[in-house]
């Protein structure tokens, strides 16, 4: 199926990276899942070749979680807006990170609540007027990247819809990491809060000698007022998934379910 | 049938469960039919708590009403439970906290004194209770010893050792001052069946692992809690993972999630925790995707009463959702039906790709109740329907077929890549908003619990072929309704019972061909509205009568014996009945 965005839209600059990024994995389609929530982002499985969970607003990483522990073999990809992930589903992005759950969760952060037509979002910033914000936002908007340096995820990444090839190679390394990824995709909405200006002027690639496994380090980048950094910010390769661990509880057991049962049985009996 | 009622009382933390769960435990092993009843604080220490345990030669179908042997912890306990001990009742109190005055047998142990002085540790007061009340009623020490040992092996030789010696000593007690109190002499029924004795949530989780359950998630709420627990403790062993989620949003989310790739799967909570999943539930009818959530019931609405029973989430269960969202919703009667009925849950489900919404409350939750050893073949397990090689060349996920079940592919499976979609589809599953398509995938979604209302084995009748008086009831109240139409009949009223095991959609051919041989009906059910006999209503233009309680505690089979007096035209008994009701609180 074809996508239904608006012309120049900066997911479809995602789609092209994932597509890249799964065509050069070679991963076969029907072991792939990507699942997402509501939102123009949310639309995003629709459009891959794969098998694909287009669920309720917010609900993307629980989701994912299912899946990847229904089925460990498959490849999780979870996508969603800002909206839907810092929103509504916020209170799922701290526990999807502690999980370290082995899915890659790419946010397109538009800036903006693009389906619902231009009320301001978690990440808008506070001088856009809107409709919603006619006289600007009165919070402040969040920061995506330090709440996952926060919750301590595993992969931490940013890209930008201005550059598909960088994008594309972050999204091939998160999807090999091992663990919990998170890619901040900068996807300007240009309808309601064209960003490509504003990012086109800030964003710039973090410097190849940084250390990605340097947490202060990834904490100053993105707290630098003068630059919206690209790149790998933070990574851990050392920690266990949390698939690991339910397969270590598990494989406890030798298989024998006649053997469990009766033993169940006989504690009521 | 011959039946002993003792009920213990006490404050929450002197240890009355304990000693109940024993008690219990030595009767079902000794043989005996079990139903427990226990109400407990919301508080974590402190606050009355309650248990008591009805036995008998023959299955025992409701928690009882009238006590033979009342233990009583403290005075609290006494002002509150004395009117529920019949009047020639044995009541075994502690003489230094008060003097109890009524016709029972006013039986004084200085349980204080034994447990601080005779055994040296006032923490096993209930354990000389207990052995007080198991010598009243001539039960095996060897069983009791051997159930402490199992119980408290883990705390060490001294801990076994003194609860041992405890019970002795409550034991000996009886043996120097003797009960006057004569007891009905029964021996248990022989048995040539292996019998087991558990929990509505141990029962329901034991069919769940059964019917293949292999991931869990879920959020702890009372009296859903334990269902996590022992899925934590016990799906390991069979391979399934658990998942103690975030909220109730990310249970049923990470449920369906892990359905779509493939696993059986299902949360449990209460009513608020249902209300939460509500958008979900929505979202697994519209992607057809098979579910069981179980909703342990307690009072509401909002917090309403934790640790009570109420069945007041009827509404909820079956319209709790925007948009047309059929699912199917059942009720299991007793703690057994909770296993079995749970794996037709996981059946249904799978079958007909759509929720399944189990509904328990706190009374059959926490009851125990014995049954015999679980068959597992009695329920074949169903699994959902796979595409073939053939439809997966040119699979559609949302084929539009003759009873509206389409063939799902899982993750993995070549050719079946499709996109599960909460927006309304086409056949193909592609988002779609042309009007006829909503029409037809409406009717797809509404056809397959159209069928479901055809499936057979979800009602059970009782008592009498034709009927003056019919009474319908749902879920956990069948075993209070069942003893009072043995007894209305006892006492020549002509009654019949049909108890609904699936609320929604309703068994409608039964429910017909009952209310084609009684005359009147009445509908009972633990809430305040009358919810399930407004959903009757929207289905069969009849009179009802209804018999409602919302009391946060399961019906006495007197109340409903008395309603069904009424209806026969005695008042008399109906004045009776509601003088029983407040005895029970
Ligand atoms: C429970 C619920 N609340 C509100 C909505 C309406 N809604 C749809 S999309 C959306 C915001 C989407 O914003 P974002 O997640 O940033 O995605 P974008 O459209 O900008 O890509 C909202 C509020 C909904 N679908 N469900
Ligand atoms: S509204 Fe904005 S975010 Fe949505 S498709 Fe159009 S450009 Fe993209």
């Amino acid at each position: 199926m074809k996508p239904t965005w608006c012309p120049g839209c900066g997911d479809f600059a995602v789609l092209n990276a994932l597509y890249q990024a799964l065509a050069a994995l070679d991963l076969d389609p029907k072991n792939v899942v990507v699942v997402s929530g509501i939102g123009c982002s949310g639309r995003l499985p629709i459009f891959v070749n794969s098998y694909g969970f287009h669920g309720v607003h917010g609900r993307v990483l629980p989701t994912a979680m299912g899946v990847k522990i229904g089925n460990p073999k498959l490849t999780v990809i979870a996508v969603g807006g800002d909206g839907d992930g810092l929103a509504i589903g916020g209170g799922h992005f701290p526990h999807a990170a502690r999980r370290n759950i082995d899915i890659t969760y790419i946010m397109l952060d538009n800036n903006i609540y693009g389906l619902t037509k231009g009320q301001a979002s978690p990440t808008t910033l506070q001088s856009f007027q809107g409709k919603s914000s006619p006289y600007g936002v009165a919070e402040e908007n969040l920061n995506p990247i330090a709440l996952a340096l926060a919750y301590d995820v595993s992969f931490v990444a940013r890209g930008y819809a201005g550059q598909i090839k960088h994008l594309t190679d972050l999204m091939i390394e998160g999807i090999n990491h091992k663990g919990f990824s998170f890619i901040h995709a900068l996807s300007p909405c240009v309808v309601f809060n064209d960003t490509y200006p504003y990012y086109g002027k800030k964003v710039t690639p973090i410097a190849p000698y940084e250390n990605p496994s340097n947490k202060m380090r990834a904490l100053e980048l993105w707290q630098d007022k003068h630059h919206i950094f690209l790149g790998t910010f933070y990574k851990d390769e050392t920690r266990q998934t949390f698939n690991e661990r339910i397969r270590d509880i598990i494989g406890q057991f030798p298989r024998d379910d006649e053997k469990y049962f009766k033993e169940l049985l006989n504690r009521y009996a | 049938m011959k039946d002993i009622l003792v009920r213990i009382g006490g404050d929450g933390g002197e240890g009355i469960i304990s000693s109940g769960d024993l008690l219990t435990m030595a009767l079902a092993r000794s043989n005996y039919e079990v139903f427990t009843f226990r109400t407990f604080p919301a508080e974590i220490k402190g606050g009355p708590a309650m248990f008591q345990v009805r036995f008998g030669d023959q299955t025992i179908l409701s928690q009882g009403h009238q006590a033979d042997i009342l233990v009583t912890l403290n005075e609290e306990a006494f002002r509150l439970h004395h009117a529920a001990l019949k009047p020639d009742g044995l009541l075994v109190y502690e003489p230094a906290h008060y003097k109890p005055e009524g016709s029972f047998e006013a039986y004084a142990v200085p349980l204080d004194e034994i447990a601080s002085h005779g055994v040296k540790s006032a923490i096993t007061k209930n354990m000389v209770a207990l052995g007080v009340v198991a010598r009243v009623l001539d039960l095996s020490f060897e069983t009791l010893e051997q159930l402490i040992r199992e119980r408290f092996g883990k705390k060490g030789d001294a801990v076994v050792a003194k609860n041992l010696e405890a019970l002795k000593a409550g034991s000996e007690f009886v043996a120097q001052h003797p009960v006057k109190k004569q007891l009905p002499v029964f021996a248990p029924l022989e048995s040539s069946h292996k019998h087991v004795v558990m929990s509505g949530n141990e029962a329901l989780t034991v069919g769940a692992i059964s019917a293949g359950c292999r991931y869990f998630g879920g959020y702890p709420i009372t009296p859903a809690s334990d269902i996590l627990e022992l899925m934590e403790r016990e799906l390991p062993k069979f391979g399934g993972a658990v998942v103690q989620t975030e909220d109730e949003i990310a249970a049923i989310a990470s449920v369906i999630g892990a359905s779509f790739a493939g696993k059986k799967a299902m949360t449990a909570t209460s009513g608020p925790g249902l209300a939460l999943m509500v958008e979900e539930l929505g979202l697994a009818t519209m992607a057809e995707i098979p579910c069981v959530v179980v909703d342990a019931q307690r009072g509401g609405p909002s917090t309403g009463l934790p640790t009570k029973m109420e069945q007041g989430d009827l509404n909820l269960a079956v319209y709790g959702a925007h948009g047309d969202a059929p699912r199917i919703v059942l009720a299991p009667g007793d703690v057994e039906e909770c296993l079995y009925y749970m794996i037709q849950a996981f059946n249904l489900a799978e079958k007909y790709q759509t929720p399944v919404i189990f509904l328990t409350d706190q009374s059959l939750a926490h009851r125990t109740q014995t049954y015999v050893w679980p068959d597992f073949s009695r329920v074949p397990v169903i699994n959902r329907l796979l595409p073939s090689e053939a439809e997966l060349k040119e699979y559609d996920r949302y084929k539009i077929t003759p009873d509206g079940i389409s063939p799902m592919a899982i993750p993995g499976m070549k050719g079946g890549c499709y996109a599960a979609t909460g927006l309304e589809h086409t056949e193909e599953g592609f988002p779609s908003f042309v009007p006829k398509t909503h029409t037809i995938m409406s009717a797809k979604r509404a056809q397959k619990i159209e069928e479901v209302s055809r499936e057979k084995g979800f009602t059970a009748r009782f008592g009498e072929k034709q009927a003056k008086i019919g009474v319908i009831g749902w879920g956990s109240t069948q075993g209070a309704i069942r003893e009072a139409v043995e007894m209305a009949i006892q006492q020549g009223l002509s009654v019949a019972q049909l108890q609904l095991k699936m609320v929604y959609p309703l068994p409608e051919a039964d429910l017909l061909e009952f209310l084609q041989s009684v005359e009147q009906v009445l509908i009972a059910e633990l809430n305040y509205m009358g919810q399930l006999n407004q959903l009757f209503q929207s289905k069969f233009l009849i009179p009802t009568q209804t018999l409602t309680k919302c009391e946060g505690l399961p019906f006495f089979a007197e109340e409903i014996l008395a309603k069904l007096k009424e209806m026969s035209g005695s008042a008399k008994a109906a004045a009776q009945g509601e003088r029983l009701a407040t005895h029970n609180r």
